[in-house]
């Protein structure tokens, strides 16, 4: 038992969390009691002796779990324990429920993470459309009903679609510029485990007193500053998310700009690493400003500042600019990562290199860029400067120009190729093309202020950005899972199964979503359990086919989990790609490489006689040095 | 390379598929009944980006199912397609096409909104007051007329809404108007329509302001300015709205008689 106590690990993690959260508690209970304060304030967003221990909880159970051993012992001078990489590689399922800081393994602990709070999320989604499919309340209550589509998007965003990019390109983005590892191996163990905390916090609060946090996932103050403890809840949860989601950056950008193989230059990485290099510019710089805002409201809640209390001077406006000034480049955190992917599975399965790489990476470049100049668009009705509004109107339709060249240059790149629509990535590659194409234009709409004041905060708003989130990013997300599969857990899933993943979830993403743009024009405002009936017949159709949708991602739960244990042994590049990470082994050995590759040439030239990305170890050197190949050339 | 392309018959592809799309969707009302003189300028703006859209939705649906019909790789077939990497003039083009299809949205756009907004000679000023979950309207003259839940307008009168929040945002929003606008504590906020049908409609709270968000409706008259007038004074008797007392009336608005209808 000693033994266990002693040794990082879930017994040591619990006891850590335990004595953190009780050493939190006696402090509040303490200071409060020399204080003559009653000793317990329970005002709904009081419960400082409950958001104290909520802060150390977490924190204890990371230190108990070991992910600050190595440094805290040398902090203390004491004999770091030499990283003999024994942690390295998943020898058992246990394995993964351990503290390793092997980017495949924590790799694959984030998507299955992300993929368990996705379905959380996804039943959150059903028990709304249950309540929807009928005018009236007949399944769950109004507060009860805020507190579930605030939490289902909350998980969506914070714990699924964000992190299970990171998790996704934690896997592949070594191998594909030819690094043995991230660059800071504990640190991404740590940020690995924030997110659980962070899930956990965000599910928890449906145990506080007075239910879960039902202000939406925008928490607009002074609905959250004066909401029950579960608002606390949130604010403590994107702590940790946005935490562990700015210390992957972090890792990402140095890992990019410090760990690249011998010859892979900028120009020639490929388009899901120059996409993790934006992500990760607009996580480093606009994550900060959720977590502040985050903060501050926990401050209005508990110590009784005023930021955003008009009667004691603060500016309720304030808290939509901060939090759109992170939220939305966060939708484009959501979205390149996803581009990426994108470039991957259509140039290998069409074999053609990408039309127009270089333009392709300036385009994400251009997206970071301006997503920094669009976030009052958010707040066309909100009662900001009205003269803010135009300038905000042109940058946004102005980011459709960069998202236009990725259409097009995805569509240049089918052409002349040999198109391959065998695998379930590539399907949804090329359904994402369609479906983003839809969320762009409702987009574009959208940015303009006239039909924004008419449409804003209605079902059309719903309608977008499950277009762009839902038929965007996640399908972008399937099409990574699908694709990567083979490489990450060294067998063939089941691409019959796949077929029917993919139909399944194209028509139940139409079938939800287009006819929410409809009602949401015709009057159907968002974020309410009980509508008008005219809009019932229309909202039984939504609901029937989000049933159906939800049904369909059962196939791929079961898809992924049976062929993960049975499926066909895969090859090490069953696509016949030619990015670094298809030609070690599926899986991949566990440093990666024996000896690092050499790159010689860009990363997409399929047809190119001769033409070869990288040399990899043991295939010598007579391969020579490719010449660039002429961006912009034809004939 | 790309004279091997029937570019001819793709574009009018598109073309084609562009005007059915546009057929079937530009008739609908999409907004439903429109009673204000913004809707229709509204609407217009709407069905012209309903025909760029289905043109460059047609341009992708056209571009993919021709690619996937000509370049789909025969069963077996294990070569690369041509290596190209991309050509200079096409990718000028689609950065510089859309480039001034949005601007030219943008100048439109900047143009309905400056027609919407803009401001009559003698509009009337009401005030609303919003709490959780209700609506409260005050008619500005000698003293202040109040009416709870329930707004009555002139027709054909420009209305500005000074819009008063008590506790959390609330968002006003009657759809026939087309009109929208937060409620916000600390600020007073101003809607402006002018509504041109009379009828009976319902004032939509459209941002969460808690449990009862979805029930936060108000009932909107709009009448002739004779039945306006009558209404407002049978309001003098009522007792005023308990959230006044509590909301510094604004100044802006008060005192601004209650005039005849139209400027």
């Amino acid at each position: 038992m000693v033994a266990a106590i002693k040794r990082p690990g879930w017994i040591r993690g619990a006891v850590g969390a335990l004595a953190a959260g009780a050493f939190g508690f006696a402090l509040v209970i303490a200071l409060r009691a020399i204080s003559d304060l009653p000793i317990y304030q329970t005002e709904q967003t009081g419960y400082p002796h409950v958001v104290v221990p909520l802060i150390l909880a977490p924190l204890g159970f990371l230190a108990g779990f070991g992910c600050f051993d190595y440094w805290l012992r040398w902090a203390a001078g004491m004999p770091t324990i030499p990283e003999d990489h024994s942690q390295h590689g998943a020898k058992s399922w246990k394995d993964y429920f351990r503290f390793n800081t092997d980017h495949k393994v924590i790799g694959i602990q984030y998507v299955v993470t992300t993929f368990f709070f996705f379905f959380i999320g996804g039943l959150m989604a059903m028990l709304i459309r249950a309540e929807l499919a009928q005018p009236g309340t007949q399944v769950v209550d109004a507060a009860t009903f805020n507190s579930l589509f605030s939490t289902h998007a909350v998980l969506m965003i914070f714990v699924f679609v964000i992190p299970v990019f990171a998790g996704l390109a934690n896997y592949v983005l070594p191998l594909m510029i030819g690094a043995p590892d991230m660059a800071f191996p504990r640190l991404n163990a740590l940020s690995f485990w924030m997110l659980p905390l962070a899930g956990l916090l965000f599910i928890g609060s449906f145990l506080a007193p007075g239910g879960a946090f039902d202000t939406g996932w925008t928490g607009y103050a002074p609905l959250s500053t004066g909401a029950p403890l579960g608002q606390s809840f949130f604010n403590l949860g994107v702590q940790f998310a946005g935490a562990s989601s700015i210390a992957t950056a972090l890792n990402f950008l140095v890992t990019i700009i410090t760990m690249r193989a011998p010859g892979m230059t900028f120009w020639r990485m490929p388009l899901l690493v120059w996409a993790n290099l934006s992500t990760s510019l607009l996580v480093v710089a606009a994550t900060p400003f959720i977590a502040g805002v985050q903060f501050m409201v926990l401050f209005d809640r508990v110590l009784s500042t005023n930021f955003f209390e008009f009667a004691g001077g603060g500016d309720v406006i304030s808290y939509q600019h901060i939090f759109w000034f992170y939220s939305h480049p966060a939708v484009y955190i959501m979205m390149l990562p996803g581009f990426g992917i994108i470039s991957e599975v259509i140039s290998t399965h069409a074999r053609k290199p990408i039309f127009g790489y270089r333009l392709m990476a300036l385009a994400l470049i251009g997206i970071v860029v301006l997503s920094y100049s669009v976030w009052a668009h958010h707040m066309f009705v909100a009662g900001m400067f009205s003269w803010l509004r135009v300038p905000m109107m042109i940058t946004t339709l102005l980011i459709a120009v960069p998202t236009g060249i990725k259409i097009f240059s995805w569509l240049g790149t089918l052409y002349f190729g040999k198109i391959h629509t065998y695998s379930t990535a590539m399907l949804f590659a090329l359904a994402f093309i369609v479906t983003f194409t839809i969320g762009g234009i409702s987009g574009v709409m959208l940015g303009m202020v006239p039909i924004d004041i008419h449409v804003s905060d209605t079902y059309f708003i719903v309608a977008h950005i499950h277009f762009v989130l839902f038929g965007g990013s996640v399908f972008t997300i399937f099409a990574g899972v699908y694709h990567w599969f083979p490489k990450m857990t060294g067998r063939m899933y089941d691409e019959k199964l796949g077929r029917v993943h993919f139909w399944g979830t194209l028509v139940g993403t139409w079938g939800t979503f287009i006819p929410m743009h409809w009602v949401g024009m015709d009057g159907m405002p968002r974020r309410v359990a009980d509508y008008a009936t005219q809009f019932g017949e229309w909202n039984l159709l939504i609901s029937v086919c989000a049933f159906f949708l939800g049904a369909c991602q059962l196939v791929f739960l079961y898809n992924m989990i049976v062929s993960w244990r049975f499926g066909p042994k895969a090859d090490a590049n069953p696509w016949r790609a030619n990015s670094i990470e298809w030609q070690v082994s599926s899986p991949p050995p566990i440093y990666n490489f024996d000896e690092i590759p050499r790159v010689v040439g860009g990363p997409y030239e399929f047809g190119v006689p001769g033409a070869r990305h990288a040399i990899m170890a043991g295939e010598g050197a007579e391969v020579p040095e490719s010449k660039p190949s002429v961006v912009g050339s034809s004939t | 390379m790309y004279g091997r392309l029937p570019i001819v018959k793709m574009l009018a592809a598109t073309v084609a598929l562009t005007v059915v799309i546009s057929a079937v969707m530009v008739p609908i009302n999409w907004n439903g009944q429109g009673a204000s003189t913004a809707a229709p300028k509204i609407d217009e703006l709407l069905s012209v980006m309903i025909v760029i859209s289905a043109f460059v939705f047609s341009l992708v649906i056209v571009m993919l199912f021709y690619a996937l019909w000509k370049f789909k790789a025969k069963p077996g077939d294990e070569s690369d397609g041509e290596p190209i990497h991309g050509n200079t003039r096409l990718e000028v083009a689609w950065t510089l096409i859309p480039t001034i299809i949005v601007l030219f949205g943008g100048g439109y756009s900047w143009k309905v909104l400056n027609d919407i907004e803009e401001t009559a000679k003698n509009p009337l000023r009401v005030s609303v007051f919003a709490q959780q979950f209700a609506w409260s309207f005050g008619y500005p003259g000698k003293d202040y007329a109040w009416s709870e839940g329930e707004l009555h307008v002139p027709v054909d009168r420009q209305v500005q809404f000074k819009l008063h929040a008590q506790d959390v945002i609330h968002s006003f929003w009657v759809p026939e108007w087309r009109i929208k606008k937060d409620a916000v504590p600390g600020l007073t906020t101003t809607a402006t329509v002018t509504p041109d049908k009379v009828g009976t409609y319902q004032l939509i709270c459209t941002e969460l302001c808690g449990f009862g968000h979805a029930t936060m409706r108000a009932k909107v008259v709009v009448e002739p300015p004779s039945k306006f007038r009558e209404w407002v004074e049978g309001l003098k008797d009522k007792t005023p709205a308990p959230l006044m007392e509590s909301v510094e009336q604004d100044t802006e608005t008060d005192p601004v008689p209650v005039g005849p209808g139209g400027a």
